[in-house]
């Protein structure tokens, strides 16, 4: 499994995409950091940054990137080999290419000019993010033969997550105005990983007050520290569950 | 000739009888308590209290005296009752150091009291664990200047005001310093007042709040991280200049609210890092000129039922929401304002964006609406609606617009 990791690694890190990708970041990190003497404002503005680019990236790639190496995954299923550890190899290579890109992209500016704690939730919440938008990926490309389809499926699981889920919310929030939401407004938070990390990085920096009541409520539970196990393992289950599936149906799979 | 000499010596044989004298309180003088001092003097003299420890519970001040306390005597109430009570006229009190008076819900405890008094100084001194600090009652043209007062850390229900004014005329409040109280300066019923160059900071309620207190002048305050910043209500011809308002931070926290105001000026301000800059609620005839509002979650909230207010010359920087409120504004004026968020042109080259700003964002209007929007602050979504909400305005207030808004940011 992670010999497989090992050459899906070097494979990957040689590939151009993966290179404009951090050097993509590092210059937004850059100058998003240099244009604001106020480094809380310009993580603000980073993490709206983070919070699009690198789902859709992590989304893509990966999808491409199994399609591409499908020769490959046939000549492994071949050999004596377990199918999860193939998946889980390519898992982890992918992987650990894709959250040395974000770290070289945004952890290093990140380190430079913010090293607090805010950073930290930024730098971890983008790493979560990858990971779950890589397990999404392996579970639409496996679920779909087809290469256009398979991305096409990607594409719409970043549209649904990024876009439409959010509006899905607001009309949510709309219809129930008038009951108390208070739970119902964390458990909608906890059916998107784009959210949750975006909660919990707000939480995270002092704009929370800003929120008025609702923002207490939201404080109240992810500022306490059942509210922080809470959130990383929800972001947990969004790593594991999808690629769980994945391994399930790549175990039965007619290849 | 006679009658000039012989009256003028009458004067000053008069003089000589009527001198004012000094007593002095020290632990080796004659006099060792201030009380003592108190009953000794009369009218025009002065006490001078040298430094030391002295009891003083609930003394009252009938006579028209100087006190002057040398190298920061300490006035100590022990926690009986209030310290001093000044119910005469032409009073001075300089450098003393009050300590513990008593603390209750029934009776407003202070340190300094003034009563029915004119003329009435308090200069310098510092006041420590008194339930409310210096109380002014029915008084009129008293100064309170230069004075620390520090509250008990006690909460905010057990907790008194900094400075207190109760149906007061003429009062100088200047260069205090008021912190760990309820309110750091409270006014009722006072008028023609002059507050200045003040320090209010890390009050559990509020740095300053007032109430009916008509014809006041703040300049050159400073009210920080106080409970919920400041809150100033039913009143007319209140001026503010130059004053700075900041790092109020919370749930409820404003840097200056306003209820019920009018006909007011509010120039030349600073608001900065507060959760709301301004909120204004059903206040009217209200100018502000030339403040500038940076880093606030909002600047301003203005309510629907506020009319006639006129806003120019402002600047509006990196504010989460420059503006929120609950529907349509009427006669509202907002002219000449620099907006960090201004996406026009000027063509004409005349420092005046051609097409008009609108400050309320279409996700602010929703959280107005429906609170638990929040959370979706920042996301991809609400990006998209307030852009296309800006292209294609239909949902956000008609009438709150900015006609003029300045290119660049206005010299304050």
């Amino acid at each position: 499994m992670f010999k497989i990791a090992k050459y899906v690694m070097y494979d990957i890190l040689r590939s151009k995409v993966l290179i404009a990708y951090s050097l993509f970041l590092l210059l937004v990190s850059f100058s998003l950091f240099s244009m604001e003497e106020n480094s809380s404002k310009s993580l603000i503005s980073l993490m709206s940054v983070v919070m699009i680019i690198v789902p859709l990236v992590s989304i893509i790639f990966s999808t491409t990137y199994f399609y591409n190496a499908y020769q490959f995954i046939e000549l492994l299923v071949a050999q004596p080999i377990n199918r999860s550890s193939i998946l889980l190899g390519e898992f982890i290579g992918v992987s650990v290419s894709l959250l040395f890109a974000l770290f070289t992209g945004v952890g290093i500016p990140v380190l430079i000019y913010a090293p607090d704690s805010t950073g930290l939730v930024l730098m971890i919440s983008g790493f979560a993010l990858t990971l779950s938008f890589i397990s999404l990926a392996f579970f639409s490309s496996v679920a779909m033969r087809d290469k256009a389809k398979g991305i096409g499926m990607s594409l719409m699981l970043w549209f649904y997550f990024s876009v439409i889920y959010d509006g899905l919310v607001l009309g949510i929030l709309f219809s129930f105005n008038e009951y108390p939401l208070e739970k119902a407004v964390i458990a909608l938070a906890s059916f998107n990983p784009i959210d949750l990390g975006r909660i919990i990085i707000l939480m995270k920096m002092d704009i929370s007050a800003l929120m008025g009541l609702t923002g207490a409520v939201y404080k109240q539970f992810f500022g306490s520290n059942f509210g922080i196990i809470y959130s990383l393992s929800i972001m947990l289950m969004w790593i594991i569950l999808p690629m769980l599936i994945a391994l399930r149906i790549f175990r039965k799979k007619n290849l | 000739m006679k009658t000039l000499v012989l009256s003028c010596l009458l004067l000053l044989v008069f003089c000589f009888f009527s001198e004012a004298k000094t007593i002095v309180v020290c632990s080796e003088c004659k006099v060792t308590q201030l009380t003592t001092a108190l009953d000794l003097a009369a009218d025009y003299d002065t006490i001078l209290v040298k430094k030391g420890t002295y009891t003083s519970v609930n003394t009252e001040i009938k006579k028209q005296v100087v006190i002057i306390g040398e190298n920061y005597p300490v006035i100590d109430g022990k926690e009986k009752d209030e310290v001093l009570v000044v119910k005469a006229d032409n009073v001075t009190l300089s450098g003393l150091w009050i300590k513990n008076s008593k603390r209750g819900s029934m009776k407003d405890y202070a340190g300094i009291r003034i009563v029915d008094s004119r003329n009435v100084k308090i200069i310098n001194c510092k006041l420590e664990n008194t339930f409310f600090g210096i109380y002014l009652a029915n008084s009129k043209n008293c100064l309170v200047s230069g004075n620390h007062s520090k509250g008990a850390n006690y909460g905010k229900s057990d907790t008194g005001n900094g400075v207190q004014l109760w149906k007061c005329d003429s009062i100088t409040i200047e260069n205090n310093h008021m912190e760990g109280h309820r309110d750091g300066i409270y006014f009722e019923f006072a008028h023609f007042c002059l507050i200045e160059k003040n320090l209010c900071e890390k009050n559990f309620r509020y740095g300053l709040h007032f109430m009916f207190s008509d014809s006041d002048v703040y300049r050159e305050n400073t009210f920080q991280n106080n409970g919920t910043g400041v809150a100033v209500m039913y009143t007319k011809n209140v001026e503010m200049y130059d004053n700075i308002f900041r790092n109020n931070w919370g749930d409820a926290a404003y840097g200056l609210l306003l209820k019920d105001i009018s006909n007011s000026i509010i120039e030349r301000n600073t608001f900065t890092n507060n959760t709301v800059g301004v909120t204004m609620e059903g206040s009217n005839s209200i100018t502000f000129s030339r403040n500038n509002f940076a880093s606030n979650g909002y600047a301003l909230k203005v309510m629907a039922n506020c009319i006639r207010d006129t806003f120019m010359y402002n600047n509006f920087t990196a504010n989460t929401f420059d503006a929120a409120t609950n529907g349509e504004l009427r006669e509202n004026s907002f002219k000449y304002n620099y907006w960090d968020k201004y996406e026009g042109y000027d063509l004409n080259r005349d420092k005046i964006g051609d097409i008009p700003f609108r400050p309320v964002s279409l996700y602010s209007m929703i959280i107005e609406q429906m609170p638990y929007a929040v959370m979706l602050l920042r996301s991809f979504t609400v990006e998209i609606l307030n852009r296309a909400e800006k292209s294609i305005p239909g949902i956000v207030p008609e009438t709150f617009q900015d006609y003029e808004p300045m290119m660049k940011p206005n010299v304050l």
